[in-house]
Formats: C-alpha cells, sequence, structure tokens
C-alpha cells in the first residue's frame, strides 16, 4: 500500500472519519469531521466506502507528498492548492505521484479543508472508528511534519466525476436554531436571535465560544444537574456568553442549553473562523 | 417524566417530575428500556444518560418525531424498577480493590461527622451503581452509596488529579481513570484500570453495573 508522507503542518492536522457514535455511556462522545458534508464529498469523488479516514486541515499550511500514485480530492474550506507549484481547483479529484509535491494554503474564507485520499487513511481504529477525539484524547495523534500516514483499502466504487465546483461560504451566515430544554434557565433566549454574535478566540472542535451581549441566566432549580449534550447545542454558562458545542463537545454537561442548532447548519458552524460573525434564526 | 425537545436530532426525557420518576435509578431503567426497544437500532444512534435526563439522539434521516416511540411510559418505567434483576443489569459486582489513604479521607471525616475509619466502612459497606458517564473516557458516575457520604465538591479544584484515585461529590463516587484535573474529595486509590485500550470494552464499568469497593491492605 502507499503512504503519504507529510512534510510540512501548519494549522491543527486531524485524522477524521465519520465518528464513533454509540458509545456515550462510558464516556466517549462521538467525534468525527466537524464539517461531515464536506468530509464526505471527498470521499464520494473518490468512490470511497462511506466512513473512510481522511485529513481535516485547518487553515491550510500542509504539504505532502506519496511514495506511490495516490488519487487525492480537496473539499470544505477553498484552500489554494498546488501540485508541484500549480494551482489546482478543490473539489477535482487528482493523481499525486511520487515525488510531486501537494500543498495547501490559506483559504480566503472557511477554516477546515478535508484531505481525502482513494482508500482511505489507515489508522488503527478505535471504538470503530479513526477519528482523532481533541477532548477526550482518543483516536490518532494530531499529523505532525515527518510523519507517515498509510493509505487503506477502504474504495467501495469506481471514480465517475472528475470535479465539482469548489465551495465558498458566505459572510455572516444565519444560522437556524431550535429553541433548547433548558431556555427557560435564561431570562431573554430571544437575544439568542436578535444580535450578531462574533467567533471567540478560543474556539475549537469542543466548541464555538461567541462572544457578544450575554444572557441573563436564572435558575429555577438551583443548580443543573448534568445531562446529555449533542453537536450543536448552545450552552449558556454562567458569564452569559453562550458556547456551541462541537463534534469534541463533553458527553454530558452541567450549564443549560438554550438552544440547538439545526443538525445540518453545523457544518457551517465548522466553517468559521475565530473573529468571524454570525447570526441565528428561530426554525 | 417529561419530553422535552432537543434540536432536530433530539429528545430529551427529564425524570424529576412530581410522579416520583426522579431518581438515578429511573435514569438507567429508562436508558436501559430504550436501548432494549426493538426500533432502537433502526431509529436510535445515541443513549445518553445524565444525572436526571437521558438524551435520546436519533440517526441521521430519522425524523426526530419518531423518538417519542421508543421511550417506555411511566407506568413501564415503574414496573421496571420495581423489579430491580430485569432489565438493568446485574449479574456479579465489578469489585474494585481500594487503599483509603486519600488527601481529603479527613476532611470527608469531618465533613460528614464520621471517624476516618467509619468513612471506608460507609463506602465499602453499600455497592453503588453505574448511573452514567461523561466526565472523560471510562468514568462512571456511581450512586446509591450510604447516603451519609454525600460531600460537597473541593472549593478549590485540583488542576492534577492521578489516574486510579477514588473519590466522593455529592450522591456520587467514582474512579479518575486516567490523570486530569478534579474537584472530588478524593478517600482512596486503587490500581485497577477503568480504561485499558487493549481491553475490549476499553470501559471496566457500563451503565447499570453494579460495583463494590474493597479495603486493600
Amino acid at each position: 500500500m502507499s503512504r503519504l508522507l507529510v512534510r510540512a503542518v501548519g494549522g491543527p492536522c486531524l485524522v477524521q472519519d465519520a465518528g464513533r457514535p454509540g458509545h456515550a455511556a462510558i464516556g466517549v462522545g462521538a467525534s468525527g469531521a466537524a464539517d461531515r458534508a464536506s468530509y464526505a464529498l471527498g470521499n464520494r469523488l473518490l468512490g470511497n466506502a462511506v466512513g473512510a479516514a481522511a485529513l481535516e486541515v485547518a487553515l491550510g499550511g500542509i504539504e505532502v507528498e506519496a511514495d506511490g500514485v495516490v488519487w487525492v480530492c480537496v473539499t470544505g474550506a477553498p484552500t489554494p492548492l498546488t501540485l508541484d507549484g500549480r494551482a489546482e481547483p478543490t473539489g477535482a479529484v487528482l493523481a499525486l505521484r511520487p515525488g510531486r509535491r501537494l500543498r495547501l494554503d490559506l483559504p480566503p474564507s472557511g477554516l477546515r479543508s478535508y484531505l481525502a485520499v482513494r482508500g482511505g487513511l489507515d489508522a488503527p481504529p478505535l471504538l470503530g472508528s479513526r477519528s482523532r477525539d481533541t477532548l477526550a484524547d482518543l483516536g490518532p495523534a494530531p499529523v505532525r511534519a515527518g510523519d507517515i500516514v498509510a493509505v487503506g483499502d477502504q474504495v467501495a466504487a469506481r471514480m465517475l466525476v472528475d470535479a465539482v465546483p469548489p465551495a465558498s461560504y458566505d459572510d455572516r451566515p444565519v444560522l437556524r436554531v431550535v429553541r433548547g430544554p433548558r431556555d427557560d434557565w435564561v431570562a431573554d433566549a430571544d437575544r439568542l436571535v436578535e444580535q450578531v454574535w462574533r467567533v471567540g478566540a478560543a474556539s475549537d472542535r469542543v466548541g464555538l465560544r461567541l462572544e457578544g451581549e450575554p444572557l441573563t441566566g436564572r435558575s429555577p432549580k438551583g443548580e443543573l444537574p448534568s445531562e446529555g449534550a449533542l453537536r450543536g447545542a448552545i450552552q449558556v454558562p454562567p458569564g452569559g456568553e453562550p458556547v456551541v458545542f462541537g463534534p469534541d463537545h463533553p458527553v454530558t454537561g452541567g450549564y443549560p442549553v438554550v438552544g440547538v442548532v439545526v443538525d445540518a447548519d453545523t457544518d457551517r458552524l465548522a466553517q468559521l473562523r475565530p473573529g468571524e460573525e454570525l447570526r441565528f434564526r428561530w426554525a | 417524566m417529561r419530553l422535552l425537545p432537543y434540536g432536530d436530532r433530539g429528545l430529551l426525557v427529564e425524570l424529576d417530575g412530581p410522579d416520583g420518576l426522579d431518581s438515578s435509578v429511573a435514569v438507567v431503567a429508562v436508558a436501559d428500556l430504550v436501548r432494549a426497544h426493538p426500533d432502537a437500532p433502526a431509529l436510535v444512534a445515541e443513549v445518553v444518560p445524565g444525572a436526571r435526563t437521558v438524551l435520546v439522539v436519533a440517526r441521521p434521516g430519522v425524523d426526530v418525531g419518531r423518538l417519542a416511540g421508543v421511550v417506555p411510559d411511566r407506568t413501564v418505567v415503574a414496573e421496571a424498577m420495581s423489579r430491580p434483576e430485569r432489565p438493568v443489569r446485574r449479574g456479579e459486582p465489578t469489585r474494585i480493590p481500594v487503599r483509603y489513604d486519600g488527601p481529603d479521607l479527613a476532611a470527608v471525616a469531618v465533613l460528614t461527622g464520621l471517624s476516618e475509619r467509619e468513612v471506608v466502612a460507609a463506602h465499602t459497606g453499600t455497592p453503588w451503581r453505574v448511573a452514567f458517564g461523561g466526565f472523560a473516557p471510562g468514568f462512571a458516575y456511581l450512586v446509591g452509596g450510604d447516603p451519609r457520604l454525600r460531600v460537597p465538591r473541593r472549593d478549590e479544584p485540583r488542576t492534577a488529579v492521578p489516574a486510579g484515585a477514588v473519590g466522593l461529590a455529592g450522591e456520587y463516587s467514582g474512579v479518575y481513570p486516567r490523570s486530569s484535573p478534579g474537584g472530588w474529595q478524593l478517600i482512596g486509590r486503587t490500581d485497577l484500570a477503568l480504561w485499558d485500550l487493549d481491553r475490549d470494552p476499553p470501559a471496566l464499568l457500563a451503565a447499570g453495573t453494579s460495583v463494590v469497593f474493597e479495603e486493600a491492605r
């Protein structure tokens, strides 16, 4: 089997797949690709089996070579892509031949690009998944310069489509939110949809920290006992500035969930950079 | 028992209503009954027990409205709770040997009005049961122990609690599966691995498991 040789890494670069749902009872979350649709698109274009692992690359900066011919496809954030210095589009299936170098640079919009290879990445699975869970410290270690990553054999179909249009991301997206189970634990849940929120610098795969006019907490029944959490859940800690849970969220949490982002819109959350703005509207 | 919407993929079953189903025992019963429902494999991606709630998550593409169909009604839950051998997993309890030399043992004695020896006797004298997980892989919130052991968390959480530390907080006891920050009152430590990736399953304690602490000498 061929291998990917990682020559340089910029921002966080993680092996991700469709995640490991179903283990909450032993304290293990689902994790998995943050932008599931972009991740799945790469696998589809390459004819991979559902759930084949890819690299999730935040803000570009990675350079790879291969020691055999490897078919690759980059989806998600439209990173400027070069193959031995020649520009190539994202969303296209490309042949990475031995000795040639594929480089992903800083995307003009979006945050996370997915570098998928035909056959998927081979790393030891844990509880049925090769996803890196950054909170639980489970799964393949973050990829570093000098790493060698084996290419797997998770091929399901022939490659029939050469390319799809690159993704683009609108400024200040409006995401749909359903009222949460604990919206009565804040006095002003509507403040969630009445203002522009800014993505805080400490945001990561665990949660997006939102900056804006804080919500006002109130505790109808004292302290909220810990309860299950979900990707897209909007928790309001005592400070009043919401945290939107990402793929590596804690399995249970103790702050009230006042809203939950509609599942399909959580992929867009995964492409928001610190400093960018967003709005919510009630679904 | 109340059903609360949790986005377009989740349903939160709340068990602190006035119908008496307000205990962690009810949480375990509801979680087991949902998992055992014949439609669960097709509809349910995840069952997440909490302290007083069970979050049921739909599989991708499944309408969240169908989840209510796998949630038992209160009479079924009450009946399951009155027959503790079913559907909750019982069998032999998991025995955890503990050296009771934790840094907060003296403080727990003061907080509970017991002697240190009485704290040890209380902790080992009543079987505990796994209610839910979530703090870290392999961490289990244990309930059902001696009610005299209810103590608040430490005012100042420790930045590093060693793996194997045995603690108390509120109605819960637990064992830290790995070194991590933590605010529980530490009364002892065990050499048993709560989380071992070379084991299948890696977690020693699954929801519903009965746990007995034994004093190691």
